[in-house]
């Protein structure tokens, strides 16, 4: 078990999204950042859609109820083990009642904290995706404790021949695919689209980001269409909407690009007042 | 009645396939027909199908390599579509208390469309709605067929706390709420029975293509349901 002292701002389990129920109107949801979750999972050798625990803005203190292994992956927020700084991305033994707990957000915004065999949390639908309404809980509280397998052979640590890549926290480029309402955009608004620097608004979080300027358009209303995890909206009063995972399964506005899987990931691990412009792809 | 498609690579696992983008049951039918077809084609490769007014989405579990390929392998499979086969629907009575405890908007609503409460219940449980699709909430149903004189424009301030089983109407449209959620509806009334539950096999019962009727009960008769509900004592069962 995992004793949660402290949740942090807002932390959650996530694996990879609770696939086969959008057509009931259930959200995908799953991990934010999946390149660096899937990294952490990796190095523990476990299933990529073990769950995982995701951090937002500050980190919480945990402490560990049995031994196990951990990766820490993502955003850098300064872990420490026992008082004692760890590094992200290299397997770190924990022996019963060690405390992890996370210092100042250096670099990203997200922190994953993978686990030997994944958190063994309730599944619902098929995931253990944390989401209002769906399942239990939506967030961690104090004195919450998550179950994990503690019997798990103990993987000897070493230097990991694959090596995290960390330009997913520092590229301020999107590489977007048309939408399917790109075509209504003039040449003109095309053109500006790519030249814009974007800045993201308090307006963050695991449905959608909202950037700004407002992009002034004469775009046609749409009938409610599928959107995805990725879809940047365009709304009439010129506001664009950048989709994320937890994101409605329809909507009714433009959807005039659609982020690579990977932008998604850089995309997660920014936050007010970061910028980005767009790259047709 | 076959359609002339536009099929739209979406992003590295989705495919995008449109109608022509109106609201209209042969389209509907269409979708559904299609969607099915896909669902069997794809039954070992898991694929997930979203279907909406007039589109639909097929998102594959891993890269698509060869996108002309796959679409080319959906447009054969778009002409073996049956025409004259009908889509397996079923109708779904839902009770409806309209009491001015659930009914928060009805005064608001019989003044600006200067009709009568009871005329207003009356229009709105007599049609018979077809299901479109699901979406915006989990167990959130798109319904075709409201009375055009009980089309109204959605709040201009949205409520921040509608309650679950709310039923509103807001523009052309009418629906309920499977949860508790901010809306811009115009509530006129409560539903006891519960739309989605996340514990269930098939989440929703009610099914695209279906068809819905709403059927007035009084507040004794919506505590009863309310209570069965609750014990988890209570099956809606369709009308063939």
């Amino acid at each position: 078990m995992l004793k949660v002292l402290h949740p942090g701002f807002y932390s959650t389990i996530q694996d990879s999204g609770r696939f086969g129920y959008r057509s009931f109107g259930v959200p995908i949801s799953g991990v934010m950042d999946a390149h660096s979750s899937r990294y952490a999972n990796t190095l523990l050798r476990n299933h990529e859609n073990d769950a995982v625990l995701e951090m937002t803005m500050q980190g919480g203190k945990f402490q560990f109820l049995e031994p196990t292994q951990i990766v820490i992956s993502g955003s850098d927020m300064q872990p420490r083990l026992n008082s004692i700084p760890i590094n992200n991305n290299t397997i770190i033994n924990i022996a019963k009642n060690d405390i992890l707990e996370f210092g100042k957000l250096k670099s990203g915004i997200r922190v994953y904290l993978a686990i030997k065999g994944g958190f063994k949390t309730e599944i619902v639908l098929g995931s253990r995706s944390q989401y209002k309404c769906i399942t239990k809980g939506f967030r961690l509280h104090k004195n919450d404790v998550i179950a994990y397998d503690s019997n798990n052979s103990i993987i000897k640590v070493s230097y990991s021949s694959v090596k995290y890549d960390d330009s997913i926290l520092k590229s301020e480029k999107l590489e977007v695919f048309e939408g399917p309402e790109f075509k209504f955009l003039s040449e003109k608004q095309k053109k500006e689209l790519m030249e814009i620097k974007f800045t993201i608004t308090n307006k963050n979080n695991r449905m959608a980001y909202q950037l700004e300027p407002l992009f002034l358009n004469e775009m046609p209303s749409i009938l409610t269409s599928p959107i995805l995890p990725g879809t940047v909206q365009l709304t009439p009063s010129g506001q664009l909407i950048v989709l994320m995972r937890d994101c409605q399964t329809t909507g009714g506005y433009p959807r005039i690009f659609q982020l690579t899987e990977q932008s998604i990931n850089i995309l997660c691990q920014k936050t007010i007042k970061h910028n980005i412009s767009f790259r047709l792809l | 009645m076959s359609y002339n498609l536009r099929y739209f690579q979406y992003n590295e696992r989705s495919i995008l396939i449109e109608w022509p983008s109106v609201i209209d049951e042969n389209i509907l039918n269409d979708i559904l027909k299609f969607k099915h077809l896909i669902e069997n084609k794809y039954i070992k490769q898991k694929v997930e199908v979203i279907s909406s007014y007039a589109s639909l989405l097929i998102i594959y579990t891993s890269t698509i390599d060869k996108f002309n390929d796959t679409v080319l392998s959906l447009k054969e499979l778009y002409v073996t579509i049956n025409a004259t086969e009908t889509i397996k629907s079923q109708l779904w009575e839902i009770p409806v208390c309209y009491d001015d405890e659930f009914a928060t908007d009805l005064d608001d609503f019989s003044k600006q469309k200067s009709l009568s409460k009871s005329q207003i219940i009356e229009l709105h449980s007599s049609a018979i709605y077809t299901v479109y699709f699901t979406g915006f909430l989990p167990g959130f149903l798109y319904l075709g067929g409201l009375d055009e004189q009980l089309f109204l424009d959605r709040k201009k301030t949205p409520s921040l706390d509608v309650k679950k089983g709310a039923v509103a109407i807001g523009g052309k449209q009418t629906g309920i709420y499977p949860q508790n959620s901010p809306g811009g509806w115009h509530v006129i009334g409560n539903t006891p029975v519960s739309l989605f539950s996340p514990k269930a096999n098939s989440p929703c019962f009610i099914k695209s293509g279906d068809r819905v009727k709403f059927i007035p009960v009084d507040r004794s008769e919506y505590n009863n349901i309310k209570q069965a509900v609750e014990a988890s004592d209570y099956k809606l069962r369709p009308k063939v």
